[in-house]
């Protein structure tokens, strides 16, 4: 696992942001689901992204991987915009997501859910890959290892040969967080990592995103109603109502946050 | 390298001496069916790769074919005789034959590019139903396209298409394919059929690869065409929509996404029909409920996404390799 080694020699100065979101607005005819958002990213921070149900989070993270493109504004990857560009191509500049509910690849094995994932980091031809060539063979031979290095950092190996779908739900969701890390991302987008876990793996889960965010050093965003898995591991906090940002900042004060409180908290009270 | 071609020499010498023993101890209406087995075998395997693998629906695989069968006969009939500077014969013939294959598959597979590019913002139903105007366009441009005899059927192609040409023919498929499907391209096919947003998420440039799944598919498919063309009467009315559903078929009947499945349905969907000859006239009735009762008992075909592998069987003697237990499909 070379982490370090590939995004080391780009990294920009440290301090300056790895995603700027400037004035973006996302709007479906005359629904906007996010209005003139702006949201800067700090290099390696673990930053989450809250909000009542319907708040445009997840338009947000569909934004950033270039599902939807803007109506306005700009959204800038380590300073460059990432107009224009396909999710697969965003994807390739260091972007990986999970899904809010797993996309995982259910027919196939653990293993190669993970192997697959390699992808970007490929560059056999087609021809190769018929013919067989050295260069081939040694790429596939390198994929195995990375694979199998993923799932024993996730202790997920006793499920290489697993099918995908018969795992239980706490390991889908670890295994997509895995599937994702295997794109060598540097930016890894979460959307609601712990949906459908009980408290104990929620704790699990949180120092596994703190351990990964260290380890192979990303920046993450989380998307999160789990309020003691946000509070407790996020470092900034930036809270959406009806797609405007009303908050942002340290959990401490977006917890004591009246507008937070109102829009999101105050509302189940 | 050198093993490789070995190989594949030995591959193509035991077809040969194969296709010799055929020719001398089998009727030839046996040896018809054996053949069109291997055409079949060839079309099912690579319209496996787009159905079965790639998880795309296309109907259009006679379209592809007759591409095919149609250049490559037009390259015979008139571009083969100036080379050679008159009807070639024998081995010169033969010779000629190689490039006949390939023009018409690479023919093919331009139209695999033409007809991939455009529909595959397309899924499912919809996908089907443009493939399936592209083949019915195909035949019917054909049919009036006076240069290859139109609706007369395309006369005075030389018969050149044997055993041992069909043999290596499906052989190449099946080993391009499998090989395909071994590598991380192969792989990516595997996730777009899985989850499509999810892959592209990966980085899998989705388009690109269900274009180039296209493209593959159909140079096989237009590989069998010229193939066909050069061992039977060539006519349009080889290539309708009732074709390309058979082809279908074949590849449901296996299994989905596997390979020795498709091999499978090919051939016995091939013979099938034949074996029930006796019945004469509700053998169709009897091939339709066979395949029912089939669908009803295992729908996910013959041998589902599994594979046969001889490795698999002799296994036991070596150690397997890795990557051989990785995919459903291999």
């Amino acid at each position: 696992m070379n982490h370090e080694g590939r995004h080391g020699g780009t990294a920009a100065a440290p301090g300056t942001a790895i995603l700027a979101l400037e004035r973006v607005t996302c709007a479906f005819g005359g629904l906007k689901a996010v209005a003139d958002l702006d949201l800067s990213l700090e290099r390696g921070v673990l930053a989450g992204l809250i909000g009542p149900n319907g708040a445009g989070k997840t338009t947000v993270f569909n934004l950033v991987t270039g599902v939807y493109p803007p109506t306005a504004g700009r959204i800038l990857l380590d300073g460059r915009s990432i107009r224009g560009l396909s999710t697969s191509r965003i994807a390739g500049r260091g972007v990986a997501r999970t899904f809010q509910n797993p996309r995982l690849f259910a027919e196939l094995t653990c293993f190669d859910n993970v192997r697959i994932a390699c992808h970007l980091h490929c560059g056999a031809t087609v021809a190769d890959s018929v013919l067989r060539t050295p260069r081939s063979e040694k790429e596939e031979h390198e994929l195995l290892e990375r694979a199998s290095g993923l799932l024993e950092a996730f202790g997920l190996s006793g499920y290489a040969q697993e099918r995908a779908r018969n795992l239980p739900y706490g390991d889908q969701r670890r295994l997509e967080i895995a599937r994702a890390l295997a794109t060598e991302p540097k930016l890894l987008l979460l959307d609601e990592p712990a949906a459908g876990m009980n408290a104990q793996e929620s704790i699990r889960l949180m120092h596994l995103i703190r351990e990964i965010r260290d380890r192979y050093r990303l920046t993450v965003l989380l998307i999160e109603h789990d309020m003691r898995v946000v509070m407790g591991i996020c470092e900034r906090i930036t809270v959406l109502d009806h797609g405007v940002k009303i908050a942002e900042g340290l959990p401490e004060a977006i917890r004591r946050n009246p507008k937070v409180i109102e829009a999101y908290l105050g509302e189940e009270a | 390298m050198v093993r490789r071609l070995l190989i594949g020499a030995a591959v193509l010498f035991g077809l040969w001496v194969l296709d010799r023993g055929l020719t001398a101890g089998l009727n030839p209406y046996f040896y018809r069916i054996l053949v069109l087995s291997g055409l079949n075998v060839m079309l099912a395997l690579s319209l496996n790769l787009i159905n079965g693998v790639t998880g795309q629906f296309s109907i259009g695989h006679a379209g592809f074919m007759a591409v095919g069968a149609y250049t490559s006969a037009a390259f015979t009939v008139y571009a083969a005789p100036r080379l050679a500077g008159g009807t070639p014969e024998g081995l010169l013939a033969a010779l000629l034959f190689i490039p006949a294959i390939a023009i018409g598959g690479a023919a093919a597979a331009i139209a695999g590019f033409l007809v991939g590019l455009p529909s595959m913002r397309l899924r499912g139903d919809y996908l089907a139903i443009v493939t399936l105007g592209f083949g019915e366009i195909i035949r019917v441009a054909i049919l009036n396209i006076d240069a290859v005899g139109g609706a007369r059927g395309f006369a005075g192609i030389p018969q050149l298409t044997t055993f041992t040409w069909v043999g290596a023919g499906a052989v190449i498929t099946y080993v391009v394919i499998r090989n395909l499907l071994r590598s991380y391209h192969g792989r990516a096919l595997l996730a777009i059929r899985e989850d499509e947003i999810a892959a592209e998420a990966l980085g899998i440039p989705t388009t690109r690869y269900k274009v180039t799944a296209f493209v593959i598919s159909a140079f096989f498919a237009g590989a069998a065409g010229a193939l066909f063309s050069h061992y039977t009467y060539l006519h349009t009315n080889s290539f309708t929509f009732m074709k390309s559903i058979e082809v279908i078929v074949m590849v449901v009947l296996g299994g989905m996404g596997s390979l020795t499945g498709s091999i499978l349905g090919a051939t016995l969907l091939t013979a099938l029909p034949e074996a029930l000859r006796f019945a004469s006239a509700d053998r169709l009735i009897i091939y339709s409920a066979l395949l029912i009762v089939l669908m009803i008992a295992r729908p996910q075909g013959i041998l589902g996404q599994r594979e046969i592998s001889f490795s698999r069987m002799f296994g036991r003697f070596r150690n397997p390799a890795p990557e051989a237990r990785g995919t459903g499909v291999k």
